[in-house]
């Protein structure tokens, strides 16, 4: 029997290859049974990691450093649980999404579907709903693939992989829009691969060894280093799309259909996040220096800023949603600064900022997708998503409002969610520290969601006045997925213990259970 | 069974489960719904007073604690300073739905409107029986949220203004309240709320820090309390539906700041500590000033509702004065006038949503001879701003006296001047209000048909029952202040707890 | 030594070159050519460190593996974007990517 971890691999790559070749509307049922399993087999993994810890695995027998190795810790684990919770009310939602009347575009000067260019026509026969399961199977592969490498280079074939995938999602129903942002997205993506691969060559020169084990015992210092490291984070960090490199994520995100956008906003940029994250303060920790690390700060506190004024200038909800993940996206590298080398290894705020920040991550993947998936009912229901418009429509989906209302609470913070959780942690972490500029940064973000959030709420209360066109009925499950997922974003805020406990398992720190038992 | 454990969960979820259910339920399921709220409510009265004799009668303590952060835990106490606010809000939670039911029946939005309503009381519930500092703040912007909507509910333009000022007020308040709360367990761990205080030992080495996270935690529950200057949402929420401004008056939004003032200074710093500080008078003057301002504003407001949200600014801040005296009589004075105020003020305003609801009138000047075609709810309304001047033998009258002499015993004797000075300011808005009412000429333009002037036309008995109850409580908590279970008993053992001999 | 340095020195500046390339010229087929001989630059760079690494007239294996990997996906993305960029000229007749806010 192979175990779990190969599962959550293989299951979606099987599925959607069976996809890709059966296609028609089978393609549907076996990306369903895709996400069904691969759920089931990410909380396998997460008992197995939970019960005997840190879970390493050589591909063919062949041990790092000649062979590739697979770990799961309670970061990867972590993440893949996320990903398999948020993919599976991805793929419920999708079921239905694709096949309501396709809503106009989001573009409206744009209407396309005609123009397809000589001897295109066999592209022409796959409508959005078939192909749409093959390549969200191969993305989840490729997630997954990612959260469990634990070899550089395996690592960039994961991300580009990855890359591939979001592309094709985002133009689905080849919209011009969709076209131009997929575009942009792909030569910015496939820039970023190209820094990240360099760094990996010239790490390989420095060290000799690819697996992130070894990297990591061997406490490399020294310029080669940190240019492989500069590198490698400038690569990431652009597909992360932290400011001033988010340039290409609010059109690609908003360009998206519902159930893509969701996808992308709430696990592709956290892939990306994940793997800086994993090489900041496993590989590159030694050679990292307090005035990188308060740089990388200062551009995810202006991302949040920006991004949060930027949300809140915006006249469309998807838009708007989309610039929230600039902000959101800032949040997360605030964590840096914090658990970074500010501080002594012994000290405990760093682990409470780098939980916090993961915690942070988790939240906004909850939240984010029911907020993008929300967007999705909003718009293909009335047709639009002019945030100026939407007066009276909180009385028609109200069961949507409401999750978009618990998602936003999410986002900014605010308890009892899973955004609370990772706030109070970086903020007792910047306390703490005496860093104190990261608090206010922290404070005063929440309160520039809160009023992208409140824009949205109130418009929505508004009393009813009349609207375009009767609404089109949401089917049930759609409701259902968007409230599951932002009731689940909540539920993450009451009871903490346990995830972050998980967290702990295989850290790059001292811990708080080893702090605990000194 | 673990009633320990579970009761204070129980006494949660009782509105908390509701609040779900009725979100599934369509505007037009009038029975279901109104079954269910009732049913919700009066078990949750009937736990309250299962506490409270479990509490008072047996001397048991309710405690559940849940693991919620690596170091930190959600931990619900039922303690007598809980049971008071458990009780208000219970009690007035099952009346308010009964008005509510009635004053609501025909609006458009019942479901969302009945679902918030409940998770709000759920989130009272839960600063009520907070057991430490972190899941006081939980609830406490869990309450900030949930409100939200009940102060949009008539969804107009000045109701979603209303909404953007209550939200900028109430969310800023919770940031300094955030940090406060973050800032000080970082010095000190995870802070219970434990009577007489807990954080004595960091006063040698962090006494300014302890300054300003003072100064933070009380900004932060000051917004909520409705303290100068950060009062101006309250008038503003005014906009809502009547039984919104009666909940959020009495017992929801400014309780929570009021009662989280408390326990700040009682059973964070205790008052020894806070005296040592010095942050005590500061706290006492700002209160003082906020009772004068409060009355003086209300003066000069003529909508009704407004007059009355300006008296609550002032009511309010006697909670805080008390706090800030120190003295058993005036920890007595502070802590039942948590209760007295919340009984008296909801009386008020449930008079309010009926004289609007069935003579449309909102001005006072309106209010010209409504006496006497509406005898009964006038008469609630006099009950309830003769016991907000102080008369006795009415509830407020027990405040007020206990918070005069806890004045002298802490030897700040200009206290009495403020009391003396708002009592006469409470005179001065209430009276001409209760005076017309009763033997002013009755407005011709309201109520149009001569022949029907002086024809006794209540409101109906599901908005009349609930103002004659509270008014009646508040003539018996006057009344039997001695008995057990009384206010003001509760309040004796709540100060016993905490007072200290200097 | 100093082969490997010529050779390196030489990957570096192709990555340079096709950096700039990418950033200055709007052309989107430029763009795409430039991606592409990135990666060879990286692939080269590799290969010069393989021949570092040499023991006893063998050259290091891993760095071949990932050249070969390297280049599976490379054509594949090359591909990916020629495609989706004729699809933008059939839709458009553009050749550039212009409107919309940033560049790349």
């Amino acid at each position: 029997m192979i175990e779990a971890a190969i599962w959550v691999i293989l299951i979606p790559l099987i599925c959607g290859l069976a996809a890709f070749a059966i296609g028609g509307r089978t393609s549907r049922l076996l990306g369903l049974i895709g996400a069904g399993l691969t759920t089931i087999a990410a909380f396998l993994l997460v008992a197995e990691v939970w019960v005997n810890g840190v879970w390493e695995y050589s591909l063919g027998g062949w041990e790092a450093p000649l062979g590739i190795s697979l770990r799961a810790d309670g970061l990867s684990t972590f993440m893949i649980a996320m990903t398999a919770v948020v993919g599976l009310g991805i793929s419920l939602y999708a079921v239905r999404y694709f096949a309501l009347t396709p809503g106009p575009s989001p573009d409206p000067s744009a209407p396309l579907r005609t123009g397809a260019g000589r001897g295109e026509k066999s592209q022409a026969t796959w409508l959005p709903s078939e192909s749409y399961w093959p390549l969200w199977m191969l993305l989840w592969a490729s997630l997954n693939a990612l959260f469990l490498s634990s070899d550089i280079f395996n690592l960039y074939v994961g991300l580009e992989l990855l890359t591939l995938a979001s592309v094709a999602l985002i133009i689905l129903e080849r919209e011009r829009a969709s076209i131009i942002a997929g575009l942009r997205y792909l030569l910015a993506a496939f820039l970023g691969s190209m820094a990240y691969l360099l760094g990996v060559a010239l790490l390989y020169a420095e060290a000799g060894v690819l697996d992130l084990q070894l990297l990591a015992d061997a406490e490399l210092t020294g310029t080669a280093v940190q240019v492989a490291g500069g590198l490698m984070a400038v690569g990431l960090l652009l597909k992360a799309a932290l400011f001033p490199m988010h340039f290409w994520l609010p059109a690609a995100h908003s360009s998206a259909p519902a159930p893509v956008s969701a996808a992308l906003s709430a696990l592709v940029v956290k892939a990306a996040f994940y793997l800086l994250i994993r090489l900041w303060f496993e590989v590159f920790e030694p050679a990292s220096s307090i005035a990188v690390e308060q740089v990388i700060g200062v551009l995810g506190a202006t991302a949040i800023i920006l991004g949060s004024f930027q949300a809140i200038r915006q006249a469309r909800l998807k838009m708007m949603i989309a610039y929230s993940t600039v902000a959101q996206v800032g949040y997360l590298f605030v964590m840096i600064p914090l658990a970074g080398s500010f501080g002594d290894p012994q000290d405990v705020w760093r682990f409470e900022a780098w939980t916090g920040g993961l915690y942070h991550a988790l939240s906004h993947g909850f939240a984010k997708a029911s907020m993008f998936l929300a967007a999705g009912v909003i718009l293909s229901s009335l047709g639009h998503d002019r945030v100026w418009n939407l007066a009276g429509s909180a009385a028609r989906f109200p069961v949507i409002y409401l999750s978009f209302g618990i998602a936003g609470m999410s986002l900014m913070g605010l308890p009892p969610s899973a955004g609370f959780v990772g706030k109070w942690l970086m903020l007792t972490s910047a306390v703490e520290s005496a860093q104190w500029w990261w608090a206010v940064i922290l404070l005063v973000g929440g309160l520039l969601t809160a009023g992208y959030v409140a824009i949205v709420l109130s418009q929505a209360l508004q009393r009813d006045v009349e609207i375009d066109r009767e609404p089109d009925p949401i089917p049930r499950i759609m409701t259902l997925s968007v409230f599951g997922l932002a009731v689940l974003s909540m539920l993450l805020g009451l009871r903490a213990a346990e995830p972050l406990e998980f967290l702990e398992i295989g850290a790059p720190f001292q811990t708080l259970i080893t702090t605990v038992e000194e | 069974m673990d009633w320990g454990f579970w009761l204070p969960q129980i006494m949660l979820f009782s509105s908390l489960i509701p609040a779900l259910v009725i979100f599934l339920l369509r505007d037009e399921q009038f029975w279901p719904r109104t079954i269910l709220n009732l049913s919700a409510s009066g078990l949750k009265l009937i736990l309250a007073g299962f506490m409270a004799w479990g509490v008072l009668a047996e001397g048991r303590t309710y405690e559940a604690s849940l693991p919620f952060l690596h170091d930190q835990e959600l931990l619900l106490r039922v303690e007598p300073l809980s049971l008071m606010l458990v009780g208000l809000s219970s009690i007035l939670w099952f009346i308010t739905t009964i008005y509510a039911i009635g004053y609501l029946e025909n609006s458009p939005h019942r479901t969302r409107f009945f679902g918030f309503f409940s998770l709000c009381v759920t989130a009272t519930i839960g600063i009520a029986l907070a057991g430490n500092l972190i899941t006081f703040l939980i609830f406490y912007e869990m309450l900030s949220v949930v409100t939200y909507p009940l102060v949009v509910h008539r969804g107009t333009p000045e109701a979603l203004a209303a909404g953007r000022t209550y939200l900028l007020y109430t969310l800023g308040g919770g940031v300094l309240l955030l940090i406060g709360i973050i800032w000080l367990q970082v010095l000190a761990g995870p802070v219970e709320f434990v009577a007489g205080g807990t954080i004595q030992f960091l006063a040698d080495d962090h006494q300014a820090s302890l300054i300003v996270i003072f100064a933070l935690l009380i900004a932060g529950l000051g917004v909520k309390a409705a303290i100068v200057p950060l009062h101006r949402w309250l008038p503003e929420a005014m906009i809502a539906p009547a039984p919104v401004s009666a909940l959020l008056h009495a017992v929801a939004v400014v309780k929570a700041g009021a009662y989280g003032i408390v326990r700040v200074v009682y059973d964070v710093y205790g008052l020894e500590l806070s005296r040592d500080l010095g942050v005590l008078i500061p706290l006492a003057l700002i209160a003082s000033f906020t009772i004068i301002y409060g009355s003086v504003r209300a003066l000069t407001e003529f909508d009704l509702k407004r007059r009355l949200a300006y008296s609550t600014v002032s009511q309010v801040s006697y909670i805080a004065l008390g706090t800030a005296l120190i003295g058993p009589a005036a920890t007595v004075g502070a802590t039942v006038h948590l209760i007295h105020q919340g009984v008296m003020k909801i009386t008020l305003f449930f008079c309010a949503g009926v004289f609007a609801e069935a003579r449309h009138i909102h001005d006072i000047r309106e209010m010209s001879g409504v006496g006497r075609s509406m005898p009964l709810t006038m008469s609630a309304f006099t009950l309830g701003a003769f016991g907000m001047i102080g008369v006795p033998p009415l509830a407020g009258f027990v405040s007020k006296w206990h918070l005069g002499i806890g004045s002298l015993e802490s030897d700040q004797p200009w206290v009495i001047a403020i009391l003396i000075t708002s009592s006469i300011l409470n005179s001065a808005y209430f009276l001409p209000i209760v005076y017309k009412g009763w033997f002013g000429e009755p407005h011709e333009d309201i109520e149009g048909v001569e022949a029907e002037r002086f024809q006794i036309r209540e409101a109906p008995w599901s908005l009349l029952g609930p103002s004659l109850t509270t008014a009646g409580v508040s003539l018996l908590a006057g009344l039997l202040a001695a008995w057990i279970y009384s206010p003001l008993s509760l309040a004796e053992i709540v100060a016993n707890q905490r007072i200290f001999l200097p | 030594m100093s082969l490997f340095l010529i050779y390196a020195l030489a990957a570096v500046g192709l990555f340079a070159i096709c950096l700039h390339a990418i950033i200055t010229r709007s052309h989107l087929l430029r763009k795409i050519l430039a991606l592409n001989m990135m990666g060879s630059s990286v692939f080269l760079l590799l290969i010069a460190i393989a021949y570092r690494n040499s023991v006893e007239e063998t050259a290091d294996p891993v760095p071949h593996a990932m050249v070969l990997t390297g280049i599976v996906v490379a054509v594949s993305a090359t591909a990916f974007a020629l495609a989706l960029a004729r699809r933008y000229h059939a839709e458009t007749g553009e050749t550039e990517l212009s409107d919309g806010d940033g560049s790349t």
